[in-house]
């Protein structure tokens, strides 16, 4: 949120808040408060970024990783918004729909993983899957809402004007509801980081998520904290350019704060 | 005689008993009224009587208890682009330009682009807003957006244009320029117009027709002509005949009001 202080100072102020926790990460480290196993100083974390940058395993890593949590994440949102559109504006198909999503979003993915693994082996449909369980339901709630906190008034409108059913939703509908929808799909994305963790954790010989569950049998911290900030940084980009994306999709979305 | 471009007959509205409402809310009863081919018919009434109720049901946009719709002499039931509606609050499409938000109605019906773009551009000449095509409803004042929402329902043709409370929500001043804009352009156009106020001088200043209803449930009251002759602008509140009829529904109003009081 932007205050009237203006854009250069509350950049300043995020750049201030990253020194602190790393100015807070030097002393404990570089001042021998904490042992190296546990936390590794910015150095060593910076030489295994180097080291594993320098034989491309990282940018594998990285890439293999983005790459499963786009696709997975993906079909989520493709299959999401169509049923939770169709929820929202339908009595009757929320209440064939709503329970059964409401009893599948309480189950944790980390205990469908056996499952996923006997249905579907390691390959990477697998991990696919596992990160399409876990923001699906939530999704198909989260479009639901906010299709139906779009304003009555529009509709009556646009109902008014001679708009048909289907026209309602492609002309008026899903317009309305597309600047909550891209927050909804902002907010997903990054749960389908946590997922994609949990399924390279699992059963995989390669991605970010991997290397640090490989690491920590080695005790490698250095290597577990170089994958964390990887994981920490695309999500950074990643929210950054949802963002960018959605000022340039809808500019006409007037936002508290803006 | 005019054509009947409006027919309502025996209308009445229940809202049922629900868990938060103990009885069933009597809101409109044996409503019956005629709007004449362009005519304009506005409806006074006091608060809570039932005026929105009723020209919703007559958009199509809630169901009457009872009681039948016609337009042109065809029963209608849910909403169409033969009603076309104004509200309050403006309810223009944000995410469209001026210009879009008058296509609307004609993208609709499937208009081919030039055609369509050239009617809008009648229409924003018409409400006074050339120069604004571009422009988005957020940069708009309240009377602009309500000069698009009026432009976006015209450029439509519906039969008949429902208004309800257009500019409740405009300043005085804007206000009275509405209304003067209004009451031209229903002249210039000769639509048929069934408007909707509490504002006695605002009804007086654009009606043919003026319906008193009573407070709820709601009927009609009293139905009067309005023969004030010359152009309707603001100079005609101050005429005798205008005074004269000012006082009669004030009256009338004044009368529903303490009435309620005493049903209390
Ligand atoms: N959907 C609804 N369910 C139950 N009661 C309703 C509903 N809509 C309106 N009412 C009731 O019907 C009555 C008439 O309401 P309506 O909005 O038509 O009044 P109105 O004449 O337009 O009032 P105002 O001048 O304040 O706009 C009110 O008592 C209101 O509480
Ligand atoms: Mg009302």
């Amino acid at each position: 949120m932007k205050k009237k202080t203006g854009r250069i100072s509350t950049g300043a102020l995020s750049l201030i808040s990253f020194c602190v926790i790393i100015a807070a990460w030097c002393i404990l480290t570089y001042g021998g408060f904490l042992n190296e196993i546990f936390m590794p100083s910015p150095t060593a974390v910076w030489n295994s970024l180097l080291e594993m940058a320098g034989d491309g395993s990282l940018w594998e890593h990285c890439f293999l990783s983005t790459k499963r949590v786009m696709i997975g994440w993906f079909w989520s949102a493709v299959a999401a918004l169509p049923i939770g559109m169709l929820m929202a504006r339908s009595k009757c198909f929320s209440a064939v729909i709503q329970p059964i999503i409401e009893f599948a979003r309480y189950l944790p993915v980390v205990a469908l993983v056996p499952l996923t693994i006997l249905y579907l082996g390691i390959d990477e449909n697998q991990k696919y899957v596992i990160i399409f369980l876990g923001t699906f339901f939530q999704l198909v709630l989260m479009v639901c809402d906010t299709v139906s906190s779009i304003e009555k008034n529009m509709l009556n409108a646009a109902s008014t004007l001679g708009a048909n059913k289907l026209q309602l939703y492609t002309e008026v509908i899903f317009p309305a509801a597309l600047p909550g929808l891209m927050d909804d799909f902002r907010m997903t994305i990054g749960w389908a980081w946590t997922y994609l963790v949990v399924a390279e954790m699992v059963a995989a010989s390669a991605g970010l998520g991997y290397i640090i569950l490989k690491s920590q049998r080695f005790l490698a911290t250095d290597v577990i904290f170089a994958g964390l900030i990887m994981i920490g940084l695309i999500g950074l980009v990643t929210d950054f350019i949802l963002r960018i994306l959605t000022k340039i999709i809808v500019p006409w979305h007037e936002r508290l704060g803006d | 005689m005019d054509k009947i471009k409006l027919k309502v007959t025996n209308l009445q509205k229940v809202f049922p008993a629900n868990g938060r409402r103990e009885k069933d809310l009597d809101a409109l009863k044996d409503i019956n009224l005629e709007v004449r081919e362009s005519e304009f018919v506005v409806m006074v009434g006091p608060s809570g009587c039932g005026k929105s109720t009723l020209i919703n049901i007559i958009g199509g946009l809630a169901d009457a208890t009872e009681g039948s719709v016609e337009i042109d002499g065809r029963e209608v039931s849910g909403p169409g682009a033969d009603r076309g509606m104004v509200f309050q609050g403006y309810s223009l499409f944000p995410w469209l330009t001026v210009q879009k938000n008058i296509e609307f109605g004609l993208k609709m019906k499937k208009v081919p682009k030039a055609e369509r773009a050239k009617i809008a551009q009648e229409y924003i000449q018409l409400v006074g807003l050339s120069g604004f095509e571009n422009a988005l409803p957020k940069q708009l004042s309240g009377g602009m957006k309500q000069r698009v929402a009026i432009a976006r329902t015209l450029a439509n043709q519906p039969e008949i244009l429902l208004m309800d409370e257009p500019f409740g929500a405009l300043d005085a001043q804007t206000r009275v320029v509405m209304q003067e804009l209004l009451a031209k352009i229903s002249r210039e156009t000769k639509n048929t117009i069934l408007f909707i106020t509490h504002d006695i001088d605002e009804a007086i200043l654009l009606a043919d027709r003026i319906y008193v209803m009573s407070r709820r449930p709601g009927t009609i009251r009293e139905v009067m002509e309005v023969n004030i002759p010359g152009e309707r602008n603001h100079e005609i509140l101050v005429t005798p005949e205008f005074l004269a009829m000012k006082r009669k529904i004030m009256e009338m109003l004044w009368q529903e009001s303490q009435d309620a009081a005493l049903d209390k």
